[in-house]
């Protein structure tokens, strides 16, 4: 349903990315990973608390869901989540498809839509017109694809991921803030951090 | 069935293809995940790695994706393989230089190189061009793999150096390997 100018109708609440993401982690208690795409989304994942099941992407934008389907096919009884922010998902929509092709019940992709590109100066995206990016998921075939209409039910549809058998997909509408802290870019470490939280490594 | 009283003429032994020779160095390496972009080079390979249950293998919508699905895979703790042509791997510089390189993530890339020895698009022939200098700006190890007789060992010690040494590899498959692709109409 759209408004004559073409803008998708929305009854979805605008909410807090770093509210969002420590909802998210405050409610993993099994080691649950977590790939935070580039920019804004994986500051916030930091400021939530660093986790040793935590992976923060420096550059190569677009890559938190196909990460995270990575992690999910290797370790499919560990429950894996994605965040990344609208701007990456339109970069690499393909993986969409890739995910609901293969259908790993243990990912669960969440997708942090402000329309803009913030850290960039705020741009708007080409999505922010009138694409609705959980209307593209259900068409790419994820059919457990939701936009949270506001903190509680986001809670609702993230404790519905935790046991899902399907890939699931949640769309929340966020504001224009930047994260409210910054990752620390030592690539090397935290990937050996994530190697050690996923029960891959031992210390040396 | 040679005909009674003729002595059968001595066949040597029939000799392993390239594809044989890959598909063999990513099991004996463990290398289970192999996403891929298709190439018309790669379509035994990747059938016959689909008739494999050893391993699980997929087409991926972009190969920058197959990248990011084999460095969380291998973070988690499976290895893979990435499968593409010279055209796919030219989408890649910004994936090797803000994740493979500096989060020292094995890549393993088997790359089918068009754009050379018999190129009929002259577009292949232009982007086949910036592969190596790619490869060497980066300073990535690769390998120009161009001999039936020398592949396996290439193969199997450019994957094993990959992981070991926690830095990405291309192994780039020459039409003289392979045969390449030709204009046929």
């Amino acid at each position: 349903m759209s408004t004559a100018a073409g803008a998708p109708v929305r009854n979805t609440k605008v909410m807090s990315r770093f509210d969002l993401t420590s909802r998210l982690v405050a409610k993993l208690k099994h080691e649950e990973a977590v790939i935070g795409g580039i920019g804004n989304t994986n500051f916030d994942l930091w400021a939530a608390g660093h986790r040793p099941q935590n992976f923060y992407m420096l550059g190569s934008m677009g890559l938190g869901f196909p990460i995270a389907l990575g992690v999910a096919l290797a370790q499919p009884n560990r429950r894996v989540f994605g965040l990344e922010g609208d701007g990456s998902l339109l970069m690499q929509m393909g993986c969409l498809s890739t995910i609901a092709m293969l259908k790993p019940k243990n990912l669960t992709m969440i997708v942090m839509d402000n329309g803009i590109y913030q850290i960039t100066g705020a741009q708007p995206t080409a999505a922010a017109a009138a694409a609705d990016i959980v209307a593209i998921a259900t068409a790419s075939g994820l059919s457990n694809s939701a936009w949270a209409a506001d903190e509680e039910d986001f809670e609702r549809l993230v404790d519905q991921a935790l046991s899902a058998s399907d890939p699931t997909l949640i769309g929340v509408r966020i504001d224009d803030k930047p994260g409210v802290g910054a990752t620390r870019r030592d690539p090397a470490q935290i990937r050996e951090r994530f190697m050690l939280g996923l029960g891959v490594r031992e210390a040396l | 069935m040679a005909p009674a009283g003729t002595p059968p003429v001595p066949q040597p032994a029939p000799e392993k293809s390239w594809h044989d020779v890959a598909l063999q160095a990513l099991k004996r390496n463990d290398i289970r995940l192999v996403p891929y972009v298709p190439d018309r080079i790669l379509t035994t390979l990747i059938r016959n790695i689909h008739a494999d249950p050893f391993f699980t293998t997929f087409p991926t919508a972009r190969e920058e994706e197959a990248v990011g699905i084999v460095a969380g895979a291998w973070m988690a703790g499976m290895r893979g393989a990435v499968l593409m042509q010279t055209s796919g791997f030219a989408t890649l510089p910004n994936v090797l230089a803000s994740l493979a390189i500096p989060y020292q993530i094995p890549l393993i890339m088997f790359v089918s190189e068009r754009g050379t020895l018999g190129e009929f698009n002259y577009g292949q022939s232009l982007v086949g061009r910036t592969m190596r200098p790619v490869l060497d700006s980066l300073a990535m190890e690769h390998h120009t793999c161009t001999r039936l007789d020398e592949f396996e060992f290439i193969a199997d010690r450019s994957i094993k150096q990959a992981i070991t040494t926690q830095a990405p590899v291309a192994l780039i498959l020459s039409p003289l390997l392979t045969g390449g692709k030709v204009f046929d109409k």
